[in-house]
């Protein structure tokens, strides 16, 4: 037989035979390396998580006019978006604004596709529906509570078109819109129903744009566009981009100081679970060391005992953490957790690194233990 | 031949002198026993011929070279490769069978050989029981694992103390059986008991008295065998 195979014969049999106490160090090991490959996997996966979350607070990138002018045109504008990465782009709202009365009230009125803001503008809350048909027009709460209009009332629009003609027309009211913004002192409705009032078509004030990228990717995204499309000029909305970015700090400032709070407990588990170990076992010790063991090979036994729980923690760690990860993120963010296979190697071994650390203290002392005074019975 | 020799030796701890000038030979192939009441230094002795401790004095020479003034790795590579350990406690690895138990003793020593060890312990008598844990095994089983472990690497000289000392009637004759047949077959037995019966076994007994040699009886003039 080889030395190699008595030793994972003397190590398996320590640990399936006084698998009690060792399930203590084991269960430790597998606790912390569960909630590190949690943490590591919610810390990955929370951009985009709260990228996700951040866009239903609107557009975080609107594209304006260029230097003086009034309007994009309409194909201008799609060059623009077409620089934006399509897996990245969560909703595009255009927009084309336009001042018209109702009931000789001047207010105003947007053109857009309602489509687009449902995706782009997720928090807009509708009393009634979104317009499903042309002649159809959500009004902001303000509009409804001046002109006291409700969904299914008839509205008449009418102004000064494109080419200075007057211009009429009616319209049913679909649903009442409240956003806590401005957008309550707006009608909107559906940027083909504008044009043809308007009687001129291709031209737009703003386009939102619901991206879901960080900083960084965002940043790179407006700069590509201000290179390319000169008539146009991208924005980031601050106020949404730099929450999301102080947030994600935060939270992953968070994880980061939990993570390494949870490994030094882990640590400092196992290291006194090894203790408690090596003096429950220091006759043995010292019959092993009167069989004539070096210093060295007890060292080598306890470690791999220590190593062998290690890695077996670890891997049972990065099953469990990827539930644990899985149940927090459904919990807070509703959605579930995409799956890092990378995780389990990296799992493993600095769970082995934490249990080899760990035990380095009690594996020393192991090595102190003197044969003739632990076979006296002393 | 000797094979071992005490010169001068003593062992101090703090202000206790637990032996004095103990001078003694043991020749090559000789049972010697060593007798005395608690704290007469039997154990120390002990400790010091079987490389556990080392002497505060004197000289210590196995197998021809001194091995007192030797380091702790020093002592116990001669340990491994010379001595054959015996306990009264048997201190056997509880989760290992009796076979691994006796394949550590091989491990430590040089390389596992599950066939060697098991015909080690056919000789004592437990060829059967070998797959059994120590927990599984009567106190005279567990001992004559024990010595099986202490033969296994083939050591110039086995060091037993109390062999017999946690043994029924039947054990300990079976256990003693077994050293008449290790000194028949040549080897070299040093054994501390309390018991006369057992000291009487080996052909010379020392007796110690607060750290010294009272005296040394030949046994086998005395029951003239």
């Amino acid at each position: 037989m080889k030395r190699q195979t008595m030793y994972l014969r003397m190590i398996t049999s320590s640990l399936v035979r006084r698998r009690s106490r060792l399930l203590v160090a084991l269960l430790a090991v597998a606790i912390g390396a569960t909630i590190l490959s949690g943490l590591v996997t919610i810390y990955y996966d929370v951009p985009r998580q709260l990228g996700q979350e951040f866009r239903s607070y609107g557009a975080n990138l609107i594209l304006v006019p260029a230097g003086d002018e009034p309007s994009i045109d309409r194909d201008t504008a799609q060059r623009a978006v077409d620089l934006i990465p399509k897996d990245e782009v969560v909703g595009i709202a255009p927009y084309r604004y336009e001042t018209l009365k109702i009931n000789e009230q001047p207010t105003v009125v947007a053109g857009t596709d309602l489509e687009g803001v449902q995706k782009a503008s997720p928090y807009w809350f509708i009393t009634g529906e979104w317009p499903t048909s042309s002649k159809s027009v959500l009004i902001g709460q303000e509009v409804a509570d001046l002109i006291r209009l409700t969904p299914g009332s008839s509205l008449t629009l009418n102004g000064t078109g494109a080419e200075g003609q007057a211009v009429s027309a009616n319209f049913t009211v679909s649903g009442i819109v409240q956003t806590g913004g401005t957008e309550e002192a707006f009608v909107f409705m559906a940027l083909a129903d504008l044009e043809a009032m308007m009687g001129d078509s291709g031209k737009l004030n703003v386009v939102e744009c619901s991206i879901s990228a960080d900083q960084d990717d965002l940043d790179k995204i407006v700069k590509n566009i201000s290179n390319n499309v000169e008539e146009v000029s991208p924005r980031l909305v601050k106020r949404v981009t730099e929450s999301e970015g102080t947030v994600l700090t935060k939270l992953q400032a968070l994880v980061y100081l939990v993570t390494v709070v949870v490994l030094l407990l882990t640590m400092i588990c196992v290291a006194t679970t090894m203790m408690a170990v090596v003096a429950e076992r220091r006759k043995e010790i010292g019959l092993k060391k009167a069989l004539g063991a070096s210093n060295k090979s007890i060292v080598i036994e306890f470690l791999g005992e220590g190593l062998f729980f290690g890695a077996l923690g670890g891997l049972l760690g990065s099953g469990l953490g990827f539930l644990f990860a899985q149940v927090v993120s459904m919990n807070v963010f509703t959605r579930a957790i995409s799956f890092q296979p990378l995780l389990i190697p990296v799992t493993v071994v600095v769970s082995i690194a934490i249990t080899g650390l760990a035990c380095l203290l009690p594996v020393r002392s192991a090595t102190d233990v003197d044969p003739a005074i632990v076979l006296r019975g002393e | 031949m000797n094979l071992l020799e005490l010169k001068d030796i003593s062992k101090i701890y703090g202000n206790v002198k637990a032996l004095q000038d103990i001078n003694l030979e043991v020749s090559q192939g000789e049972w010697l026993s060593i007798m005395g009441p608690s704290g007469s230094g039997k154990s120390t002795m002990m400790n010091i011929i079987g490389c556990m401790d080392k002497p505060s004095n004197g000289s210590v020479i196995l197998d021809g070279a001194d091995i007192s003034k030797e380091s702790a790795r020093g002592l116990t590579d001669i340990r491994r490769d010379k001595i054959g350990l015996i306990f009264q406690q048997f201190h056997l690895i509880s989760y290992l069978t009796a076979l691994e138990n006796v394949m550590v003793a091989q491990y430590y020593h040089s390389m596992p050989d599950e066939k060697e060890a098991l015909e080690a312990l056919d000789r004592v008598g437990l060829g059967e029981r070998a797959k059994h844990l120590p927990s599984q095994l009567s106190g005279g089983e567990q001992q004559r694992v024990c010595i099986a472990r202490a033969l296994i690497n083939y050591p110039m000289l086995i060091l037993a103390d109390e062999p017999t000392g946690n043994l029924d009637e039947a054990n300990e004759s079976i256990v003693l059986d077994i050293f008449k047949q290790m000194h028949a077959d040549g080897r070299t037995i040093i054994v501390v008991t309390h018991d006369p019966e057992v000291a009487l076994q080996a052909q010379r007994t020392v007796v110690l008295e607060h750290g010294k040699v009272a005296r040394i009886i030949n046994n086998e003039q005395d029951t003239g065998r």
